[in-house]
């Protein structure tokens, strides 16, 4: 049974889609099959963080809309097996989305695949709802702000009433907390939120916290899953962070300064 | 297609007349429209003679050429005979009766069943406990609200708004473990976060009405 985990947070700019490709490239490389899909519609931005933009035939609405069937639209990755993407479509925009359209498309996945990562579009409108409706795990990425908290809180709020889940009043979808973007010496001069701070608002699972760090954007600028750069300190805590997701028991890495050693022996 | 329908809500004027004298209401009613001349202007206005007031058909089409002669738009009438409003060329609104009764006086804190809420209330969620005391053992986000008709708990942290005794109960109290509300309100008089004493911050509190004045307290902290 293919479950279905979406990557949401309500802001912009957080690092869902970041997230997205460094996930599914993660549960990739652990042997599951995994298809990531662009739900940003009109905003495409998930092929180009995976280096497959020039490959990008069919997307998302031709699957919808029967122009293409699933296996024209999948795009499947060179460096990771077990690896698919179904982009988006970029002339299109969230109406082209319909909740039947949407449910065919994951039923035909779910065939394929074991792990479907829906990589949500910012807000809380029709495509970010479509996007998190079929969900059975949810990957909450917050900033460590004031604004992206507040927003992270209203998007949990919708995970437990306007999901499929929630209104079948099954399980509730499994809600996981993704600090991104985070500065362990901004946090110690008070320009930031602590994870604590963040996990006492939001009151959920925390599944990892990924430093601020400039591989994320030079994976970005290379077209490759920051979790392929196993030698930055981004690209390790997200392979800790789906080592957790899939059971895991690992330590969380990078919540201090990396200069702690350094500022302590020199009283900095 | 010819035709949509659709459901809109709107404001009406409902225009109470105490007396049948005809010349007597449109006199106060221009006084009123000299003091506020837009006062019901564009405004659906409905004409409800007060109760064992009797009306004749004359008044109430007087009464209403009147009002259309000041620019007014009566669109129908109440707490009259269907007979009587047909007749005046106004239609009967039935179910508007209840809009009109006097404010009820302040009531007790009912004591319905009590709502028990175990999950968290996140930011954009309202909760309303109708007829009862509403229980909360989760934390309740700012941007939250949650509402009761009697009193609130809440065992843990209360960063949105909290509003007990919502229909008038001015009895009704807010008891909560961790205090840091946007917003406390008992039957309609509150205080921001702005004006509660910083002090109140972080620890458990009571709030309850004295007077039209909310007083909120440190409550059941051991030692303190």
């Amino acid at each position: 049974m293919a479950r279905i985990v979406v990557v949401t947070s309500g802001k912009g700019g957080v690092g869902k889609t970041t997230t997205s490709a460094a996930f599914g490239a993660g549960l990739a490389r652990a042997g599951h099959r995994t298809v990531v899909v662009d739900f940003d519609v009109g905003l495409r931005n998930l092929d180009l963080i995976m280096g497959c933009e020039r490959r990008v035939v069919y997307d998302f609405v031709n699957v919808i809309h029967g122009e293409a069937n699933l296996n024209q639209a999948l795009i499947r990755d060179k460096r990771v097996d077990n690896l698919a993407i179904l982009p988006a479509s970029q002339t299109r925009d969230k109406d082209a989305l319909t909740q039947e359209g949407v449910e065919k498309v994951l039923e035909g996945l779910a065939e394929e695949f074991d792990y479907i990562v829906c990589d949500s579009p910012a807000g809380i409108e029709r495509g970010a709802h479509l996007a998190m409706y079929y969900a059975d795990d949810a990957l909450v990425v917050t900033n460590p702000e004031v604004s992206s908290v507040r927003d992270s809180d209203r998007v949990l709020g919708l995970l437990s009433s306007k999901t499929r889940r929630a209104e079948r009043g099954e399980d509730p979808v499994k809600e996981h907390l993704i600090v991104t973007r985070y500065s362990p010496s901004r946090v110690g001069k008070g320009e930031m939120l602590s994870v604590e701070d963040v996990c006492e608002i939001l009151s959920i699972n925390l599944l990892g916290v990924i430093p601020e760090s400039t591989a994320v954007l030079n994976a970005s600028n290379a077209g490759m899953p920051v979790i392929l750069d196993e030698k930055s300190d981004a690209g390790q805590a997200y392979d800790d962070t789906v080592a957790r997701f899939l059971g895991e028991k690992r330590d969380h890495r990078f919540l201090t300064d990396k200069k702690g050693l350094f500022s302590k022996l020199f009283g900095g | 297609m010819a035709i949509e329908i659709k459901g809109r809500m709107g404001t009406f004027m409902v225009l109470r007349m105490l007396t049948s004298d005809t010349s007597e209401v449109l006199r106060q009613l221009d006084g009123r429209l000299t003091n506020a001349p837009d006062l019901f202007s564009g405004v659906p206005l409905v004409l409800a003679p007060a109760d064992g007031l009797n009306v004749t058909v004359e008044t109430l089409r007087d009464v209403a050429e009147g009002l259309k002669e000041r620019g007014l738009l009566p669109v129908g009438s109440m707490n009259v005979s269907e007979a009587l409003a047909s007749a005046a060329g106004l239609g009967l609104i039935r179910n508007l009766a209840a809009a009109t009764r006097e404010k009820p006086a302040p009531a007790a804190a009912p004591a319905g069943p009590a709502q028990v809420v175990t999950q968290p209330v996140r930011s954009g969620q309202q909760i309303y406990a109708r007829g009862g005391d509403l229980v909360v053992t989760a934390p309740v986000s700012a941007g939250a609200e949650i509402m009761a008709d009697g009193h609130i708990h809440v065992y843990n942290t209360l960063r949105g708004r909290a509003l007990a005794g919502v229909q008038g109960a001015t009895d009704a109290r807010i008891f909560c473990m961790d205090q840091r509300a946007e917003l406390l309100a008992i039957a309609g008089h509150y205080q921001l976060s702005d004006q509660i004493d910083p002090a109140l911050g972080g620890i458990s509190t009571m709030a309850w009405l004295e007077g039209d004045s909310l007083q909120i307290q440190p409550a059941f902290n051991p030692g303190g």
